[in-house]
């Protein structure tokens, strides 16, 4: 092995040392942080407990509607061909990337007490219904991960062979028993996978409990740090709650592990194979039905977001404007953080190779069960003996952002980067192409579509992200989705109406600006 | 040369005369346009040739979290139910003002706050929708027809207020009022004005509030459809106050502040900025609409002590009722 390969070796590693040090700090220094000031599970008051009761519950109520929703709307957007289908699975990406509050704004304005349903309701006579609670806080989540699920099933159907659906049709199968044959098979392989993940989403739920929870009797276990450290002032009792959750989620994480996560966010679902069992008319008006109730579910709220905010937005206080760029800045320098992390980690994994390598990308996929408010809270106590922790409120927010980002941009980036050193890496060293000058003429180009498309989902996911910030900011210094909060807080509907809308078009714009980026030279 | 000299850098470091800043810590409230913010700030500063800059925030959390490291003077908008709390930082100095001029219908000797307004908590309603609300809290238990909003005793003063009234008026039986109440409960928010909000665009029969809150309807909007259901086991009292931080870098200034709140001027203003009762005028010089609401009978009224100590147990029972 030449030296200047030894040296790319060393530096990969290196880099990727650092990164993995980081992400042990982020996700375990700020866990010893809050040990040391945890009071032991005496200090937990019976709400507390109920709090843990709600995460599950919530949390599992939230995933297993999700999923069942899913089966019946993937089943149906996979064995029909219609005008839109590639752009409706496009769309259901969305809420991937869409600010929670923005998301809860459009369900208040369908399912609120004066939304479009409830005035529906009102004109048939029918007493309105509530929507804060339990039910709220699922509504909000199966809003979310519906169309997660949807598409991580569809990815199921699209991997079953054609040939088996000619097979089926040639053996006379009715739909039934495709679905018998075929379908439950995949389902069974894909559906707890799916599952787990949304699962492990919803137990660190935080903005949907805070502003659809409408009490405390559903408060979940992050609201339940929130309240400790700011109502309260009880950081040992913060501190207590802080490890319950990251025993839930470590516990929840490796059992998501084991099942094996699916491999989500995929493309290329929009070209169904040839399928015989398409059934008669009733089945073909029942598959329409539910892929229109789908659709209108996902698109009736965002429609509200974008019709509500619009006349609002000319109008907008200077104080919205400020936290637009604050948040801006903490999303692109979160993205920059991602992206140089997750590379230099890649790198270090594939460089290491075998059990270690493994144990190395198992690090940087565990942000997914990490807590952010955990951490905050961790960061908070680490950082107030020396400094006064208001002051850096927008790097921790910025940091822990590009945490939390981080498995999807490793789930995105890693399959290329390997596949780019089984095809090019041997010509690459034999070229003598080596750190700086192989990264910027052979890894980043052929890397150029997943960076885009992770670089895009960390600057959406960090500019809605409300979490950490609620820790450490006050008035001053609120981003975006702080200060549309605080504007729901004041019941200043228009001008939150505004400020929705502002915030769903930075993320989007953020998104699509990289992702678009991306696609720009692809495959070169 | 050496005058000149000394001279010369006594100018660079004085003559930039900029007119002094005065730092008050602040509730939400006081900043929007429609809160009391605006309006004592004219009128301070036409007073000390000075600006005053209102920080807005949660108050409490703030001076709990931030300690020694607050950058500010003053702090206005704390309540008696917190201040034992906010007291306990040592964070305050001594106000230096004359309190004899109080009228707050509770004997006041302090000489770290000083109260700037007063009220009751009352449950607030429409009375072109309800034509028989309520005359006690036993009967608002009884009215399964009528559904509420109110706010969270942890993060909302008068959401505390509500909590230590229940806890004086029901004692044993409170965790029951609260599962009652919790039935009807459209949701509980962090802050008055999201509850407010939510009430005036018809989303709850009633709303937790203050019996002054109908003079706003009266006054700005000339709408005199908002009561306040007036309790017979008595209202729960409330004032708001004021304090100088210890290592406020004006703390003349903010003295100066102090007398202004105790001035006439402010507390003529104060029942139409704030909507609530003056803590330094007599009853005859308030203003009419304000005088001539419907005043409860029995004050029910905890100090800070009292207050504090029955925080912590009452906040349990409410948790447990509303959880349950």
């Amino acid at each position: 092995m030449s030296d200047p390969a030894r040296q790319a070796r060393a530096l990969a590693l290196l880099f990727g040392g650092l990164v993995a040090v980081w992400l042990v700090m982020l996700n375990f220094g700020a866990l010893g942080a809050v040990a040391f000031r945890a009071e032991g599970l005496t200090a937990l008051r019976n709400s507390d407990w109920a709090a843990v009761r709600f995460t599950l519950l919530q949390a599992t109520l939230s995933a297993g509607l999700s999923v069942a929703l899913a089966i019946p709307i993937a089943r149906a957007l996979a064995r029909r061909q219609f005008f839109g289908r590639g752009l409706l699975i496009t769309l259901m990406g969305a809420p991937f990337i869409l600010p929670t509050l923005v998301a809860v704004l459009g369900l208040l304005a369908v399912f609120g007490r004066s939304g479009l349903v409830n005035q529906v309701f009102d004109m048939l006579g029918l007493s309105r219904f509530n929507i804060f609670g339990l039910h709220g806080v699922v509504l909000a989540h199966v809003f979310y991960n519906l169309p997660l699920a949807t598409r991580i099933l569809l990815q199921g159907w699209a991997g079953i062979p054609s040939e088996r659906f000619r097979l089926a049709a040639v053996l006379g199968f009715s739909p039934r028993d495709t679905f018998r044959q075929l379908e439950a098979p995949m389902l069974r392989d894909l559906a707890p996978g799916a599952f787990l993940v949304i699962f492990l989403i919803c137990l660190t739920s935080f903005s949907v409990a805070l502003t659809m929870g409408g009490g405390p009797r559903a408060t979940t276990v992050e609201l339940a740090i929130f309240q400790a450290f700011r109502f309260d002032f009880d950081m040992g009792r913060a501190a207590m709650l802080a490890l319950v959750q990251f025993g839930l989620c470590a516990v929840a994480g490796v059992i998501a592990w084991r099942v094996a996560l699916p491999s989500s966010l995929g493309g290329g679902l929009d070209r169904p194979v040839q399928r015989f069992d398409l059934g008669g008319r009733g089945l073909r008006l029942r598959d329409a039905a539910l892929i229109m109730a789908g659709a209108a579910f996902l698109l009736v709220p965002l429609a509200m977001v974008v019709l509500r905010g619009a006349p609002h937005v000319a109008a907008l206080p200077p104080e919205v404007w400020q936290a637009t760029g604050r948040s801006l800045i903490v999303a692109l320098g979160a993205t920059a953080a991602t992206i140089a992390m997750t590379l230099a980690l890649a790198h270090a994994v594939l460089a290491l190779g075998g059990k270690r390598g493994a144990g190395l990308e198992w690090l940087g996929l565990a942000a997914l069960a990490a807590s952010p408010l955990v951490i905050g809270t961790g960061l908070f106590l680490l950082i107030r003996p020396l400094a006064n922790p208001r002051d850096f409120a927008l790097l921790v927010t910025m940091l822990v952002n590009a945490g939390m980002a981080m498995p999807f941009a490793l789930r995105l980036i890693l399959p290329d980067l390997r596949a780019e050193l089984t095809t090019q890496g041997r010509l690459a060293t034999a070229l003598g192409l080596h750190g700086w000058a192989r990264l910027r003429i052979v890894t980043l180009p052929r890397l150029r579509r997943p960076l885009g498309f992770a670089a895009g989902l960390t600057a959406a996911l960090s500019m809605g992200d409300l979490g950490v910030i609620m820790l450490f900011a006050e008035r001053e210094g609120a981003t975006l989705p702080m200060q549309l909060y605080r504007l729901m807080n004041a019941y200043r509907q228009d001008d939150a109406a505004g400020a929705a809308l502002v915030l769903l078009g930075a993320s989007l714009a953020l998104f699509v600006v990289f992702e678009r980026w991306g696609r720009g030279r692809a495959g070169t | 040369m050496r005058i000149p000299v000394f001279a010369a850098v006594a100018a660079l470091t004085v003559t930039p005369l900029q007119a002094e800043t005065l730092v008050v810590l602040a509730p939400d409230y006081f900043g929007s346009s429609w809160g009391p913010g605006p309006a004592i700030k004219d009128g301070f500063e036409a007073r000390c040739d000075c600006t005053l800059e209102f920080r807005t925030g949660d108050v409490l959390p703030r001076l709990m979290l931030d300690g020694s490291r607050l950058e500010a003077d003053a702090v206005i908008g704390l309540n008696t139910d917190m201040t034992l709390r906010a007291r306990e930082t040592g964070l305050f100095a001594h106000h230096a003002q004359d309190l004899s001029v109080l009228t707050v219908p509770v004997a006041w000797e302090d000489d770290t706050f000083i109260p700037f307004n007063w009220g009751f908590t009352a449950w607030v309603y429409n009375n072109t929708l309800l034509d028989d609300a309520p005359s006690s809290f036993a009967e608002l238990l009884e009215r399964e027809d009528l559904n509420l909003v109110w706010q969270d005793p942890r993060s909302s003063g008068s959401g505390l207020a509500l909590m230590l009234w229940v806890d004086q008026v029901f004692g044993e039986d409170a965790e029951a009022v609260w599962r009652n109440l919790a039935a009807r409960t459209v949701t509980v928010t962090a802050g008055w004005s999201e509850s407010y909000g939510m009430f005036t665009s018809g989303e709850a029969n009633m709303v937790l509030s203050y019996t002054t809150s109908p003079a706003y309807h009266i006054v700005a909007e000339e709408d005199d459809s908002i009561s306040a259901a007036i309790f017979d086991e008595g209202h729960y009292f409330m004032a708001e106050v004021a304090g100088v931080l210890a290592n406020a870098s004006n703390p003349d200034l903010a003295r100066d502040f102090m007398a202004y709140i105790l001035s006439e001027e402010f507390q003529s203003m104060i029942a139409f900025v704030n909507w609530s009762y003056p803590s330094a005028l007599l009853r005859e010089d308030w203003p009419a609409e304000m005088r001539d609401l419907p005043f409860p009978d029995t004050a029910i009224f905890l100090d800070e002590v009292e207050a504090e100590a029955r925080r912590s147990a009452a906040l349990d029972v409410w948790l447990e009722g509303m959880t349950r």
